[in-house]
C-alpha cells in the first residue's frame, strides 16, 4: 500500500553573532581558544556579578530582524530561563520570551514564503567536553555568553530542500549584514528540526518531535528523512507518534529519544530584573534600516541587468558580499565586466586552491586587479604570466603595484619578431611528424606545435600571435 | 553585642554586611552554602568607600542571604543584646560606636528593622542610585545597598560616597553623583501617617509612632493620617517576587565550583542534593519552594505576573500620595522587641513583618529608619528623609 504523506517542518535556528565581545561582558567571542581562557566573573556566573547589554548585539539583532521582514518590538526586554545544567553557570539563561526583539517576519525562498514566528536575543551556554577514557566531564565556558539570535519559523516547510534553501538564505542575509559567519561546522549556525507528518489532504497538524544536535546541512537532510520515515512507519502501523525531543547521532544516522513531553523541563521564565527594558527609538531604527545592504538576490538581478552577465555568473558573484563588492570595484576601475566575472569565478578560486587560502582571508586591491586583468586580456601580458601575477597578488607577500611587478620581472609580452621567428623555425625543424600531419590536412596538429613554441617562449608571446606566425611558416 | 563574622582591619571604620563582597575575604551571606567563597572582586560600594579613604573593619553578620528579620538564623548564630533580645549585628556595631557606619543590603527590610530597634539610622536609597555590583543577589528587582549610621548627617556623608552611576550595573540610573543636601526645609513639610501600617503594629509601637508624629508637629511639620489600601497587597506581591527571584538566584549554588560541598555523595546528583540540603537553612528552602511554585507553568500568570501588576498599582498609589506629602511615616516593624524563635515559624514571621517594609522594595522609593520609626519619600527625595531625620535628631527625638 502506498499512502501519500505530507511532511510538515518548522525550524529553530540559532545563529552566533560575530561581535568582538560577549553579550553581557567584555570577554572575547573568538572561537577555539584554550578552554576557560575567554571568561570573567560575569560569564562564569559568579555571585555579585551583573549583566550589561552589549549595544552591538542590539544593533545586529535589529538589523537581522529587519532583513527577515519582522516587526521590531520598540519595547523589548530579556527574561530568565531557568535550567540547571553544568554548561550554564548561573543555572539560568538570559533569553527573551515575553517581548522578543522581532516578530512576524518572512523569508522568501524562490516562490515560496516561509513565515518567521519570532526572533530573539540570548546568551549561549558553555560547552561540556566528555572524557573518552574516564567518566569525567570538563566544562569549557569560553562559549558562555556568546551572543545568539534564535529564529523560530512557522511550520511552513514541506521537505528538506526547502529547509536547506531557507538556511542558505539566512546565511546569505546574515553574511551580507556582516553579523555572523553562519558556519555550521563551527557551531555558529545550528538548527533544531520540528517535524510531523500527516496523510495527504489532512489539514490538522500531526504530533511533532523536535530533533536536536544537527551540525551540518547534510545531517539536516538525513535527520529529516530519518524522522519522516520513522513517523510514517509508526502511523502506518496504527501507532501514535510521541511528542518528544530527539537527539540526532550523525555517525549512526539515527536519532534517539531524549525526553518526552511529560518530563519536559519547566523553564519558569520571568523578566530579567538585572536588565532594564530597552526602548528602541525611531533614530536607532532608522539608522538600522539605512544600514541594510543590497542583498544577494537584488544584487544578482542588477548584475544581469547592468553588466549583461549570464544569471549563473551573477549568482556566483553574489554568493558572498565581499566578492560582489570586489567585482564592482574592479569593473569601476576600468576592467571589462565579463573579464572580471571570469577572473573572479574561474581564476581567483583556482589560484586560492593552489595557495590553500580561503576566500574570506584575501582582499586584493581592486585597482591592481583591474590593471592585471586589463593587461592580460589585451594581450600585453601572457595569460600564464597573468596568472602568476595573480598568485603573487593573492598570496600574503604584501601589496605591490602590478605594473612595477610586470616591468621588474620582464613579464611584458614583446612579441619580439626575430625571437619568435627563430623559435618557430626550431619547432618546425624538431617536429617533422606533426608538420607532416598538418600539411596532409590534420590541421589540429598545429595545437601541439603552438604549445611547443609557447613553452620555448616561456609565455612571452600571446598564443594568437604564435598561431598566426606558425600558420604562415607552415604554408611556405 | 554587635558581631563581625570576619574582621578585616582593626583601624577600619566601616562594617560591611556579609551579603556584600570584599575582595579576598570569605563572603558567606550568612549561609553555609557559601562556606569558603572568597570573591575575586569587591562590591562597587566597597570600592568607592575605600577609594574615599574609609577602611573596612569587617564583615557584619546577616541572616542567610539577608532573608530573615534580624539575622536570627545566621549560620554563625543570632546577635542578641544583654537582655536576650534579637538585634541586627551591623546596627549594634554602629550603636556601640565600634564603626562609623555600615553597608547593608535591604531586600526585605532587615537593616531598617535593625536600625529602628537599635536606635540608629538606616537609609535604603532609591532603586538604581547605588550600584548592586558585588551584592550576593536575591531579590534583584528591589534590593538596594543602604547605609547604617548613628546620625542622619553621617548617613548622608557615606551615601554621597557610594551613590552614583555604575556602568557595571545595568539598572543603575544615569546621574553620576547625588548631593542629598538641597532638600526642602522641614518647617512646612507635609507628612502622611500611614493608617494601615500603624494600625497593624503593637500598642507600644503605635505609641512610639504617635509620639514621633507629635514631635514632628513641634518642628512645624503638618502630619495627617493617610490611607494606603494596597499595603497588604504590596506585602504579598513583594514576597512573591522576592521568593521567585531568590529561588532563581540561589540555584547556582550547587557545591561544584565554589562554596560548601557535602562530603557525603556517591554521584553528581547526590553531590548537588546533599550540598544544598546541608548548606541551606529551612527559611531559604521555604523561599525556594514558594518562589519556584510562583514561576511554574500555569502559575506564572496568576502569581508572578499578577505581582508585577500589583507592583504597578502600588507605585501609582504611593506616587499619588507623594503629590500631597513630602514623606510617609509608619512603623519599621510591628513590635519594639523581638526574641529568638523556632525556624519552623520563620517563613510566616518574615512574611507578616514585611507588611511594614515591603512598599519601598516593591516600588523602589527611598525609605529611612530613624528614631525607632521609618519614613518613605518619593523617588530621589532622600534629602527630604535626611532633613526630617536630622531635624528630629536635633529636637531630641533620640
Amino acid at each position: 500500500m502506498s499512502e501519500r504523506w505530507e511532511t510538515v517542518i518548522g525550524l529553530e535556528v540559532h545563529v552566533e553573532l560575530s561581535t568582538k565581545s560577549k553579550i553581557f561582558c567584555a570577554c572575547s567571542t573568538e572561537f577555539g581558544g584554550r578552554p576557560n581562557t575567554h571568561c570573567c566573573p560575569v560569564c562564569m556566573g559568579l555571585p555579585g556579578t551583573l549583566p550589561v547589554l552589549n549595544r552591538k548585539v542590539l544593533e545586529y539583532a535589529v538589523r537581522a530582524g529587519l532583513a527577515l521582514h519582522c516587526d521590531i518590538d520598540r519595547e523589548t526586554r530579556f527574561d530568565r530561563k531557568n535550567y540547571f545544567y553544568p554548561d550554564l553557570p548561573k543555572a539560568y539563561q538570559i533569553s527573551q520570551l515575553y517581548r522578543p526583539i522581532a516578530r512576524n517576519g518572512y523569508v522568501d525562498i524562490g516562490a515560496k514564503r516561509i513565515r518567521i514566528h519570532e526572533m530573539h536575543m540570548e546568551e549561549d551556554a558553555g560547552k561540556l567536553i566528555h572524557s573518552e577514557y574516564e567518566h569525567e566531564t570538563y566544562p569549557d565556558y569560553n562559549r558562555a555568553g556568546v551572543p545568539l539570535l534564535e529564529i523560530v519559523s512557522e511550520p511552513d516547510f514541506r521537505d528538506s530542500a526547502e529547509v536547506l534553501a531557507y538556511l542558505e538564505k539566512i546565511r546569505s542575509l546574515f553574511t551580507y549584514l556582516g553579523i555572523s559567519d553562519c558556519k555550521m561546522q563551527e557551531g555558529s549556525m545550528r538548527a533544531d528540526v520540528n517535524l510531523s507528518v500527516r496523510r495527504a489532504g489532512e489539514t490538522a497538524l500531526g504530533t511533532r518531535t523536535e530533533t536536536k544536535n544537527i551540525n551540518s546541512l547534510r545531517a539536516i537532510e538525513h535527520a529529516i528523512e530519518s524522522e519522516r520515515s520513522r513517523q510514517i512507519h509508526i502511523l502506518s502501523g496504527g501507532g501514535a507518534v510521541v511528542q518528544e525531543t530527539r537527539h540526532w547521532n550523525d555517525d549512526l544516522k539515527t536519532s534517539t529519544a531524549m525526553r518526552s513531553k511529560e518530563n519536559a523541563p519547566d523553564y519558569r521564565y520571568f523578566p530579567e530584573p538585572d536588565l532594564p527594558v530597552i526602548f528602541i527609538g525611531e533614530d536607532f531604527l532608522q539608522a538600522a534600516r539605512d544600514s541594510l545592504p543590497e542583498f544577494a538576490e537584488e544584487r544578482q538581478a542588477r548584475f544581469v541587468e547592468q553588466y549583461a552577465l549570464p544569471p549563473k555568473d551573477a549568482a556566483r558573484l553574489t554568493v558572498r558580499r565581499e566578492t560582489a563588492e570586489l567585482f564592482e570595484a574592479v569593473v569601476s576601475r576600468g576592467a571589462e565586466a565579463r573579464h572580471v566575472a571570469n577572473w573572479l569565478i574561474v581564476h581567483v578560486p583556482h589560484v586560492l586552491k593552489t595557495l590553500s587560502e580561503n576566500a574570506e582571508d584575501i582582499a586584493p586591491d581592486p585597482s591592481e586587479l583591474a590593471e592585471l586583468i586589463r593587461r592580460t586580456e589585451s594581450g600585453t601580458v601572457s595569460r600564464a604570466d597573468g596568472l602568476r601575477v595573480l598568485e603573487a597578488l593573492l598570496s600574503t607577500d604584501g601589496p605591490f603595484r602590478v605594473s612595477d611587478y610586470i616591468r621588474e620581472r620582464g613579464l611584458s609580452v614583446n612579441n619580439d619578431e626575430s625571437a619568435l621567428e627563430e623559435v618557430i623555425r626550431r619547432v618546425i625543424e624538431a617536429n617533422p611528424k606533426a608538420v607532416n600531419e598538418y600539411r596532409s590536412g590534420k590541421t589540429k596538429a598545429i595545437g601541439f606545435l603552438i604549445g611547443q613554441a609557447m613553452k620555448d617562449l616561456q609565455g612571452k608571446a600571446t598564443p594568437a600571435t604564435v598561431r598566426e606566425r606558425m600558420e604562415a611558416a607552415l604554408e611556405t | 553585642m554587635g558581631q563581625f563574622v570576619t574582621e578585616i582591619n582593626a583601624n577600619g571604620v566601616i562594617a560591611v554586611d556579609d551579603t556584600i563582597q570584599v575582595k579576598g575575604y570569605e563572603t558567606r551571606a550568612g549561609s553555609r552554602i557559601l562556606e569558603g567563597f572568597k570573591p575575586l572582586f569587591s562590591a562597587e560600594t566597597v570600592e568607592r568607600l575605600e577609594g574615599a579613604g574609609y577602611a573596612v573593619a569587617g564583615k557584619s553578620a546577616v541572616g542567610e542571604f539577608g532573608l530573615d528579620l534580624l539575622g536570627e538564623f545566621a549560620h554563625g548564630g543570632p546577635c542578641l543584646d544583654a537582655s536576650g533580645a534579637l538585634r541586627g549585628a551591623a546596627a549594634e556595631l554602629v550603636a556601640a560606636g565600634q564603626v562609623r557606619g555600615a553597608l547593608n543590603v535591604d531586600l526585605n527590610g532587615a537593616p531598617r528593622r535593625a536600625a529602628a530597634l537599635s536606635g540608629v539610622d538606616f537609609l535604603k536609597p532609591t532603586y538604581g542610585t547605588v550600584s548592586r555590583y558585588g551584592v550576593i543577589p536575591c531579590a534583584c528587582s528591589g534590593e538596594q545597598v543602604g547605609v547604617t549610621a548613628k546620625t542622619a548627617g553621617a548617613v548622608r556623608e557615606l551615601l554621597r560616597v557610594i551613590a552614583g552611576h555604575d556602568p557595571k550595573d545595568g539598572t543603575s540610573l544615569p546621574a553620576e553623583t547625588y548631593d542629598y543636601g538641597n532638600g526642602k526645609d522641614v518647617p512646612g513639610m507635609r507628612v502622611g501617617l500611614v493608617r494601615e501600617l500603624t494600625d497593624a503594629a503593637s500598642d507600644d509601637m503605635k505609641a512610639r509612632v504617635t509620639a514621633y508624629a507629635e514631635r514632628m508637629r513641634g518642628l512645624g511639620v503638618t502630619v495627617e493620617e493617610v490611607s494606603l489600601p494596597l499595603a497588604e497587597a504590596a506585602r504579598t506581591a513583594w514576597n512573591l517576587l522576592l521568593c521567585a527571584e531568590t529561588c532563581n538566584n540561589v540555584s547556582r549554588y550547587d557545591g561544584v565550583k565554589f562554596g560548601y560541598r557535602s562530603p557525603d555523595y556517591r554521584n553528581i546528583d547526590e553531590l548537588y542534593v546533599n550540598s544544598r540540603t546541608e548548606g541551606l537553612n529551612f527559611l531559604t528552602k521555604a523561599v525556594i519552594l514558594y518562589g519556584s511554585d510562583a514561576l511554574s507553568k500555569g502559575r506564572y500568570v496568576t502569581c508572578y505576573d499578577k505581582a508585577l501588576r500589583v507592583r504597578r498599582l502600588v507605585w501609582e498609589q504611593v506616587k499619588g500620595l507623594f503629590k500631597d506629602f513630602d514623606a510617609l511615616l509608619c512603623p519599621a516593624c510591628s513590635r519594639t522587641e523581638y526574641r529568638p524563635y523556632a525556624i519552623a515559624d520563620a517563613f510566616k514571621t518574615v512574611f507578616e513583618e514585611s507588611l511594614f517594609t515591603a512598599i519601598p522594595n516593591l516600588t523602589g522609593v527611598p525609605a529611612m529608619a530613624s528614631g525607632g520609626v521609618q519614613c518613605f519619600a518619593d523617588t530621589l527625595r532622600e534629602s527630604s528623609l535626611l532633613n526630617l531625620a536630622e531635624a528630629m535628631e536635633g529636637s531630641g527625638a533620640k
